[in-house]
């Protein structure tokens, strides 16, 4: 990558841009490039599915009854399991949360995973800085609360519900109910795409700029000044990656909790 | 510094021109993360999260399980220790009874040997007092036979001698008083 950017050698320093989002491809297959994405997202695929597969099987090869006391893998599986199960699934949407546990689960481990390849070496690009994937993911969102509220109160009992809850003065519903449908078909997919896109891509484009810059001061600029500033730079880049840690766990959490709340939103609304 | 801030800002500006829009998704990566996404969800559906649950549900009925028994078992524990105290209450209740019977009893036979002690001694007294007075009528029967007797003995030996003086009549008195005192009463018929 590194290459890539420093194009014109010591003419200058390139920063690294959205093109450091455009990883060359490794090989192509039947027209298919596969390219680092492709790699990081593949994966985190086998990577989760590998973790949970071997949790469970902990589980259930230790027959009728091994597998209530767990063993440590077993117990990883279960707590992860768990988390989302409890905190987001049955907290937000409740009794009925169980049916989308699954979803939800699988929603936050995928982004999760490949958020946190955006620090992993040697891969270090987050699979969801790509907004084609949130996109996909809040597409599937969309489409599922949709369903579940049309389904649940009828084509027009969704919409009445949704623009014109009761309780209200009737001169807000001129504001409220174009904002609420605004909110509900466009505003919520799409700062949940974007929300979680621009997360990953900003938080990789500060570490990227933190080490190249950092590399480029030390190497290129040289100097006593140039040495100092570029560790401070290559020590600024580890604290950034500690941050990064957290803000790419925080956003698989905002995300699937959002959706847990949308879920939740569309089969509650029975007034 | 201020050189290498300037440069940057330059070729940011040239380089803006050529670079890709991040906010234009790749359909091949959108293709990509769907799939993926998809595998990973019907996998994880189907092999790993039912098993979770499961043991989720068993681990639940285990540990409630255990304690329905705890708790009925703790039940009979009390119902016994309940039944327990009972028949000690009731065992106490019947020594009390039986002891207070017993006392009753008691008094009962003192008081039946009392009455037939006293019925005894009545009895005994008025046979005496029967026999005694027997006794005494035929000894008042058989002493007035023998006064009536003595009378006309008396009465003899006084009309048959001389009543001389005073001294002579003292003396023949004497003599049969003596002569009285002198014959037992029972040879004396």
């Amino acid at each position: 990558m590194s290459d890539r950017l420093l194009a014109s050698e010591g003419t200058g320093f390139t920063p690294p841009g959205p093109s450091s989002f455009e990883p060359p491809p490794f090989f192509t297959v039947a027209g298919w490039a596969v390219d680092k994405v492709v790699v990081v997202i593949a994966l985190s695929t086998v990577l989760i599915a590998a973790f949970f597969y071997l949790a469970a099987r902990r589980a259930e090869a230790a027959g009728a009854n091994g597998g209530l006391v767990p063993g440590k893998l077993q117990f990883a599986g279960e707590s992860a399991y768990g988390f989302v199960r409890n905190g987001i699934g049955l907290e937000t949407i409740g009794k009925e949360g169980l049916r989308f546990v699954p979803f939800l689960a699988t929603l936050f481990f995928f982004i999760a995973v490949n958020n946190l390849f955006g620090i992993i070496p040697p891969f270090q690009l987050p699979g969801t800085s790509k907004i084609a994937i949130p996109l996909g993911l809040a597409v599937i969102v969309w489409v599922i609360y949709n369903y579940l509220g049309i389904k649940r109160q009828g084509l027009l009992g969704y919409f009445k519900n949704m623009m014109f809850p009761p309780g209200i003065p009737i001169p807000v519903y001129f504001l409220l109910a174009p904002i609420e449908l605004l909110s509900n078909f466009i505003v919520r997919p799409v700062t949940l795409c974007l929300r979680l896109t621009l997360n990953m891509f900003a938080g990789h484009l500060v570490l990227v700029l933190f080490i190249l810059g950092g590399e480029y001061l030390i190497l290129e600029y040289g100097g006593i000044v140039g040495v100092l500033a570029g560790s401070v730079a290559i020590l600024g880049s580890l604290v950034m990656t500690g941050f990064e840690a957290f803000i790419q766990l925080l956003q698989a959490y905002v995300f699937t909790l959002l959706a847990a709340l949308y879920i939740g939103g569309a089969l509650a609304d029975e007034h | 510094m201020a050189s290498f801030v300037s440069t940057a800002v330059a070729v940011l500006a040239v380089a803006e021109g050529e670079e890709p829009n991040p906010l234009v998704p790749h359909l091949s990566e959108l293709i990509v993360g769907l799939v993926a996404f998809a595998i990973l969800f019907l996998f994880l559906r189907a092999k790993v999260f039912p098993i979770f649950e499961r043991v989720f549900a068993e681990r639940t009925a285990a540990i409630e399980g255990g304690l329905a028994e705890a708790k009925r078992e703790r039940e009979e524990a009390h119902a016994l220790l309940e039944q327990y105290r009972e028949q000690l209450a009731e065992a106490r209740t019947e020594a009390g009874r039986i002891r207070t019977e017993a006392q009753a009893e008691r008094a009962a036979i003192v008081e039946e040997a009392r009455n037939e002690a006293r019925a005894e001694a009545s009895r005994i007294t008025e046979a005496a007092t029967a026999q005694i007075a027997s006794e005494r009528q035929q000894v008042v029967a058989e002493l007035r036979r023998e006064v009536g007797g003595l009378a006309v003995d008396l009465a003899g030996r006084i009309v048959g001698e001389s009543l001389e003086d005073e001294a002579r009549q003292r003396r023949t008195v004497e003599r049969f008083l003596d002569g009285l005192d002198s014959t037992p009463a029972g040879t004396a018929r």
